[in-house]
């Protein structure tokens, strides 16, 4: 007993690395930049200012590539949920021909690293006009995204009882309307997770966005603009410090008050 | 959806063999047909077997560093009588749901050789006499390396914990009556059970860790000299710089064919591996 609770001297330290560069980031975005400047490291500023905040709002964009990020991280999470949610139930419920091949040709991709198809997506996009463009981003995120979600929704609707569509035919219920009513509220958990992982993942994508904003600095998300804040501005640490927190603050946020389920949904997905 | 799946999943794959085969600027279509010359550029250049290694390297240290320490931290962890365990949880997931090019930019800023935070540490508690420049040609591959494994320790400490939490407990109680030992218990009876689990976790670890684009892209450029070039930076250059007159996506399609293959051929050889192991649970 007593000597399990000696790990305590490793693991606080351990936790200390791990959480200090947020606290850095937080007290340096406070810091005046004549403190952050002369160095110093107190974590509480000297006098404490909100003018890195404002300038990185204003004047480095990042008002802008806020809701740019948000548009682009809630349209992908709808994308990725319709389509995976009516793909897993059309390969869940139905005998839909072909059924196995699908499904077969969906896992091997699973296990094909898809880094370097990022050139033919960008083609594919720029053919359908939508180059340079959040939705074009939009696509080219959420495309590819789907195998996991429909595997996990393929599984919960494939463990539905047959009664209970049976029963909504029965009452005369069309079959989108079988799905939307009765199905898709019922598979709530599903739902939940798969939202939650490809917001994180949308909120954080960096190469998609990066690759599809190259000709419209307008359109950033939140970490393209970091990338190119810090190409222009690489002294401006209390600004870049600003621009951080206000990028990682509400994620972080979701994270903390749906932590639970964070862990879980990992932890559930890896156990299957 | 089929129609989603074949447009971005396997017309990618197909088109990017297809592309692999042109010299082609992207302008127009691609129409200058070179057979494999791409190829045997690819194969044949220094620079991108040096990215490759890198790459390597990187998934290296996250199966050989990263996931035995998160193993062991999972064990103390997953242990009740442990007090705060879903505090230090929650603290050591927190990097892992944070944006990497973000944080990659604050790791910079921390580890500036003349005035950055790291540095006046080290400083002021006398352990180093001269500044450290973490981002130097010599020291940048094992300072993004570092900071990998911090971003990363998180959720492979989860997976960990997701397997043990498989381990029944009256096995547990078993080897208690027996009087085995902790360290017996763990050897013994731990270990093999969440080995099959163990083989996905090393399976997802290699996928993820072989492309470190977003961190390199973000902290260096894979500069210094291209100290840190990794796969994904190498394609990125002959694709999307800015600085070239003209981009090269035939040759980057070619170098993403030959990277794609290497990793499926290696993520094949664990195959076996995890067939056995699943052949195992199924008894």
């Amino acid at each position: 007993m007593r000597r399990l609770q000696l790990w305590h001297l490793l693991l606080v330290p351990l936790c200390l690395i791990w959480v200090y560069p947020f606290v850095w980031m937080v007290s340096t975005a406070f810091k005046s930049e004549r403190e952050v400047f002369l160095g110093g490291l107190s974590v509480i500023p000297d006098e404490f200012t909100l003018d890195n905040i404002g300038r990185a709002w204003e004047t480095a964009h990042f008002g802008a590539y806020l809701s740019n990020t948000a548009v682009f991280a809630v349209t992908t999470v709808l994308i990725v949920l319709l389509v995976a949610a009516t793909a897993g139930y059309a390969l869940g419920r139905g005998d839909l021909p072909g059924k196995k091949v699908i499904v077969g040709l969906l896992i091997a991709t699973m296990f094909i690293p898809h880094g370097y198809t990022v050139i033919p997506i960008l083609k594919l996009v720029d053919g359908l006009g939508l180059n340079n463009g959040l939705l074009g981003a939009v696509l080219a995120t959420a495309g590819p995204a789907h195998v996991v979600p429909i595997l996990l929704f393929m599984g919960f609707f494939a463990g539905m009882p047959q009664e209970l569509e049976d029963a909504a035919r029965l009452d005369g219920a069309s079959y989108p309307r079988v799905f939307f009513r009765i199905m898709l509220p019922l598979a709530r958990p599903v739902v939940g997770t798969v939202a939650l992982f490809n917001f994180m993942a949308a909120w954080n994508a960096f190469f998609i966005p990066l690759v599809f904003t190259l000709g419209r600095p307008e359109l950033r998300t939140l970490g393209v603009g970091m990338y190119s804040f810090f190409g222009q501005e690489a002294t401006d640490w209390s600004g870049l410090a600003a621009a951080a927190m206000i990028s990682l603050l509400p994620i972080i946020a979701i994270f903390l008050f749906l932590q639970r389920s964070f862990v879980e949904g990992i932890a559930g997905a890896v156990k299957s | 959806m089929l129609l989603l799946f074949a447009a971005f999943t396997l017309w990618p794959m197909v088109s990017s063999w297809w592309y692999s085969f042109f010299e082609w600027d992207g302008i127009g279509p691609a129409t200058d047909w070179v057979g494999l010359a791409n190829f045997e550029e690819v194969l044949g250049s220094g620079r991108f077997w040096h990215a490759f290694l890198n790459s390597f390297l990187f998934s290296m240290v996250a199966i050989c560093v990263e996931m035995p320490l998160a193993l062991l931290a999972a064990i103390l962890l997953n242990n009740r009588r442990l007090r705060g365990r879903n505090l230090y949880r929650l603290f050591l997931f927190l990097p892992v749901v944070t944006s990497t090019a973000v944080i990659g930019i604050v790791f910079a800023i921390m580890l500036d050789p003349s005035s950055g935070f790291v540095n006046q540490a080290l400083r002021s508690a006398h352990l180093i006499d001269a500044p450290i420049s973490f981002l130097s040609e010599d020291h940048a591959l094992a300072t993004v390396m570092g900071i990998d494994v911090w971003k990363s320790f998180g959720i492979t400490l989860v997976y960990w914990l997701a397997a043990l939490q498989t381990v029944p407990d009256d096995l547990y109680e078993a080897a208690k009556i027996d009087g085995a030992s902790g360290r017996q218990t763990l050897r013994h009876i731990t270990l093999p059970v969440i080995a099959p689990i163990g083989v996905v976790i090393l399976l997802l670890t290699f996928q993820r860790s072989m492309n470190p684009f977003d961190l390199v892209q973000a902290m260096t450029q894979a500069g210094p000299n291209y100290a840190t070039d990794v796969v994904g930076t190498y394609i990125y250059r002959y694709a999307f710089n800015p600085d070239l007159n003209a981009p090269r996506y035939g040759f980057a399609c070619a170098a993403g064919v030959v990277f794609g293959m290497i990793t499926l051929a290696m993520t094949a050889l664990q195959g076996p591996l995890l067939r056995r192991q699943y052949l195992k649970r199924r008894g």
